[in-house]
């Protein structure tokens, strides 16, 4: 493989970034769930990256983890955004100010 | 030019624009459109860092399953109606770009220092996969991450009856009084 490891990490982290922007600027839940969904996946290619550089397979067997994880929280999340619809009758997370003093 | 580079930069460009796409589209069914785009370029880079099971892995869970999932719900709701723009935070958005920028910049640094932008992968993985990678996934899985494993099954289960419990309706209580009231009025 001639691409330098680098190259993937840099992406890794410009695709992280990108998620943590959305999940700064928008509203909409179901949209910040989404961006988390990036993040999640920016992350695992970089220890996929790095399991390629180190020439173990752990690091694909934590990114195989940590897509279990992604999956069972991706299950709780829609629930949760489910029955916030149906309380309130929007996903906008502004609308969700019921703590606010 | 290799051909891995030559995949690399026809698919890292892309699955940029499309997390972009995803940034600002207002439409959370395109958002979601979008995401999976990214999803499939992410695939294609685990299987040109010699990952073929993680790519299979991620075309499945992630592209297919989870983002059912995700445009199931838009659809369930209705939100395809479109974000509301307006900012309630003063500044949250010119801080968060900035932060943004020097966050990316701060990751090119520390990874120039730390291992270069020139080094490449060490030759050599096929023998760490032997026989296969599912095989060589599933040797270091079941051998060095057992315990792990069986937590996330717990997990998984968990996971599966807290959705059923956020997700049902709750029907109200009724009282035996009431109940004998109806079988009355019904008899």
């Amino acid at each position: 493989m001639r691409t330098p490891i680098a190259y993937f990490i840099v992406l890794s982290g410009i695709l992280f970034t990108l998620g943590t922007l959305g999940v700064l600027l928008r509203k909409n839940a179901l949209l910040i769930f989404m961006s988390v969904e990036l993040q999640l996946n920016a992350v695992n290619l970089a220890l996929v990256a790095f399991s390629r550089m180190h020439l173990e397979v752990d690091g694909q067997v934590i990114a195989f983890f940590s897509m279990v994880v992604a999956a069972a929280e991706v299950v709780v999340g829609l629930a949760i955004i489910v029955a916030v619809y149906r309380r309130r009758g929007t996903v906008d997370v502004d609308q969700a100010r019921g703590l606010a003093g | 030019m290799p051909l891995d580079n030559v995949v690399f930069w026809v698919f890292a460009p892309i699955s940029i624009a499309s997390a972009i796409g995803m940034l600002l589209m207002r439409n959370a069914v395109h958002a979601a459109l979008f995401l999976v785009v990214n999803f499939f370029c992410l695939a294609v880079f685990y299987l040109i860092l010699d990952a073929p099971f993680l790519f299979a892995v991620q075309i499945i869970v992630y592209a297919g399953a989870i983002m059912v999932l995700f445009l199931f719900v838009i659809m369930l709701l209705g939100v395809d109606r479109g974000d509301d723009l307006r900012e309630r935070l003063v500044a949250q958005r010119p801080l968060a770009i900035a932060l943004a920028i020097a966050f990316v910049v701060e990751i090119t640094l520390a990874v120039r220092a730390g291992i270069g932008f020139s080094t490449l992968a060490p030759d050599g993985f096929d023998a760490v996969n032997q026989p296969g990678n599912a095989q060589a996934v599933a040797r270091v899985l079941f051998r060095g991450y057992f315990f792990p494993f069986e937590v996330t099954s717990i997990l998984l289960i968990i996971a599966a009856i807290a959705a059923m419990v956020l997700g049902q309706r709750k029907a109200r209580a009724v009282t035996q009084a009431e109940l004998e009231a109806m079988e009355v009025g019904s008899a």
